[in-house]
């Protein structure tokens, strides 16, 4: 694999001679733990780890926690109460679980952020870039449908506002909201669908993680440098690179324990902090709760879904080119999943030569804005729709469009970029010299 | 990643000793001082029992406990009663309706009967159903140290009545400086003396309502002695692994790297 010279697993005794004919799997495990992966990875490049670990985490609790829970909407309120009560250890399981949550946005936002600054998603690593977004997308679909099964009141009235986003599509709109929601209003049928899905959704991501993890052992990784591994000889490749394992097996353990402290850190004295107070009113479809917030991971595009009012001329416009089909509601749907699509399209978009934003010494400013302007959609998302605020959303939504659409062609173009190190080993070098003796 | 939750470690705590009640809103929220706040605190037993009293001779007389099984007023990290005295208590109890239209007895292994009134809702869990603080800047940091202040929140509910009322559409509303809104349909619930104690503990309402948030804070999170114990333990694994780690790690690289430069 990975197009990098490397040793391979050689059976040596008859019965590894045996295995290996009819299945080499052995082979398969060996390639993946050994693979030769650039030595001067930070510790940005942790993040993928963490989030597999997130994965497994989620699946193994979740797994336990539907074997207590009811998925009806007379009873499913009541089952969690029953799991944090009376189920051995339930309460750990479930803020576990609910934690989980955000800690594997947190890594997702972070992982995604690295990629965008260190051109990841360049060639050749634009299958990598795209299966990856598939999978935030799953884990979107996941989170979300997770969030309703607890059947609180921000559970109900967040199903209805996010599936009331379907409905806003011209035409179809309407059937495809009550398609989703198995009836006019979300109600017993929508929770039982979104359990299985919620149950479903992380198997599939699990094997988007293998074709995403398949994808990068097969073009290698992408360093802090952007510099392609010397692939003419093994020495060559050897000089620059270092085996999985146990050099970044151990790097990323060391960092999935620091991390994991500060989760249970979280778990143990505040599990409620990144969760709504009225998720502990059960769910009526007669009372509206006085503000429905998404959970922190979407407010950022909830905010861009706001942001494009019937006041703002560009919605205007559409709505008049497009004879009143696509109008402020449809817009804010449109400009949600495109900020996503967007997203997803960088490696076409960015039109430079040079893959790590540490040379590109303009970049490296307006991707410094990008992330400003990721946490300042994130706080304004929280934030009610009058006075300043649809302001400040309307100019951060802008600027990620900006930043996709006109930003990464034009800087490719007028940017002139540092010089690079000829190799990896030349980078490790000058951080950290030669081994001591 | 670290660096940056230290920081914000260090910002709630100075803004959390700060200015108190700066992120409150409109509502009046009281600071009370709980025993279980923070990492380390844990319930008062002596304090969830007076406030099951209270609770018992005053708010179930119009609201419920329905998610709590009367059982576990004798788990550890509660009111830890006596089961002899939890089974005698729970005959006290309304009896449960069963379906043949007769009634029988309860018994502690029932729930706490629901609540009498359609207004009236359930206390279960209104301690993490209410938000008294939010700050700082929103972002509620702070409830590291003081939680999010739902028993705070059901406390300045109790002692915030001005005694002023107004009659709407035929209902009586009274002030309160804690309600959203200001006006609420309960009546003030408590009285100077209402609830005498066996041990002649005091009953004043400030001290009556602190006991009851703390009893229907246990309502809401019954383990969170247990959960406290295990997110200390985890920590303190967590502590010793990452450093195992970091040396393992640091010793496994070293014949790679030489003295770092920049």
């Amino acid at each position: 694999m990975a197009g990098i010279p490397h040793d391979h697993y050689e059976p040596k005794s008859g019965a590894e001679k045996w295995l290996h004919k009819r299945l080499p799997i052995v082979a398969l495990a060996y390639d993946t733990l050994m693979i030769p992966t650039p030595k001067n990875l930070n510790w940005m490049w942790i993040w993928g780890i963490v989030l597999t670990f997130c994965l497994v985490v989620q699946i193994v609790t979740g797994i336990v926690l539907v074997m207590h829970y009811t998925p009806h909407a007379d009873m499913a309120f009541a089952s969690v109460e029953h799991i944090m009560r009376n189920v051995n250890g339930g309460y750990m399981l479930r803020y576990i679980h609910a934690n989980g949550a955000s800690l594997f946005f947190v890594a997702v936002y972070l992982h995604i952020f690295r990629g965008l600054y260190y051109g990841s998603y360049k060639a050749p690593r634009e299958v990598t870039w795209i299966i990856g977004m598939l999978i935030y997308l799953a884990m979107m679909a996941t989170a979300f449908m997770g969030y309703v099964l607890p059947w609180g009141q921000m559970s109900f009235w967040g199903a209805t506002v996010i599936t009331g986003l379907f409905g806003a599509i011209p035409g179809i709109g309407a059937p495809i909201q009550e398609w989703l929601l198995g009836g006019p209003a979300v109600d017993n049928a929508t929770l039982n669908r979104f359990f299985s899905l919620h149950y479903l959704l992380p198997f599939v991501i699990a094997a988007l993680v293998a074709v995403h993890i398949w994808a990068f052992h097969t073009t290698g990784n992408n360093n802090p440098t952007g510099v392609e591994v010397r692939r003419t000889s093994k020495a060559e490749a050897d000089k620059d690179t270092l085996p999985f394992w146990p050099y970044f097996v151990m790097k990323d353990l060391f960092a999935l324990s620091v991390i994991f402290l500060v989760f249970f850190a979280i778990v143990g004295f505040m599990p409620n902090y990144l969760g709504h107070p009225d998720n502990y009113i059960e769910a009526n479809a007669l009372v509206t709760p006085a503000h429905i917030v998404p959970e922190w991971y979407f407010l950022p595009f909830y905010a861009i879904l706001r942001a494009f009012t019937a006041d703002v001329w560009v919605v205007q416009l559409v709505q008049f080119v497009t004879f009143g089909i696509i109008d402020a509601k449809f817009f804010g749907v449109l400009a949600m999943f495109g900020a996503i699509a967007v997203m997803a399209l960088a490696p076409w978009l960015d039109t430079s030569s040079v893959r790590s934003g540490k040379y590109r010494p303009m970049f490296k400013w307006w991707f410094a804005l990008l992330a400003v302007d990721f946490i300042v959609l994130m706080w304004v998302g929280a934030m009610p729709t009058d006075g300043i605020y649809p302001y400040i959303s309307l100019v951060a939504s802008t600027y990620w469009f900006a930043y996709f659409l006109v930003l990464l062609p034009l800087l490719g173009v007028i940017e002139k970029p540092l010089a690079q190190p000829a190799t990896i080993e030349e980078d490790f070098k000058a951080h950290y010299g030669n081994p001591a003796e | 990643m670290i660096r940056k939750l230290t920081l914000s470690a260090l910002t709630a705590l100075t803004l959390s000793t700060g200015g108190a009640l700066a992120a409150a809103g409109e509502s009046h929220i009281e600071d009370f001082a709980f025993s279980f706040e923070g990492p380390f605190g844990t319930f008062d037993q002596m304090q969830l029992q007076r406030g099951l009293q209270i609770y018992t001779e005053v708010c179930a007389a119009c609201h419920g406990l329905k998610f709590v099984p009367v059982r576990t007023l004798s788990d550890d990290g509660g009111p830890a009663l006596p089961q002899d005295q939890v089974r005698a208590y729970a005959a006290e109890l309304a009896s449960v309706p069963l379906p043949d239209g007769e009634e029988r007895p309860r018994e502690s292994s029932d729930h706490f009967p629901g609540s009498n009134l359609s207004n009236a809702p359930d206390l279960s869990l209104m301690a993490k159903a209410r938000a008294g603080f939010h700050g700082p800047y929103g972002l509620g940091i702070n409830q590291f140290f003081r939680g999010i202040g739902g028993p705070e929140y059901i406390a300045s509910l109790l002692t915030g009545y001005t005694g002023e009322e107004k009659e709407e559409a035929g209902s009586t509303f009274y002030a309160n400086t804690a309600f959203p809104g200001g006006w609420i349909a309960m009546a003030p619930p408590m009285s100077d003396g209402q609830v005498e104690f066996l041990d002649g503990h005091a009953n004043d309402v400030h001290i009556m309502a602190q006991d009851v948030s703390a009893f229907l804070m246990w309502t809401a999170e019954p383990k969170m002695m247990a959960r406290k114990q295990a997110g200390l333990t985890a920590v303190i694994f967590l502590t010793v692994l990452s450093v195992l780690l970091y040396l393992t790690n640091k010793r496994i690289w070293a014949g790679v790297k030489g003295k770092k430069h920049a």
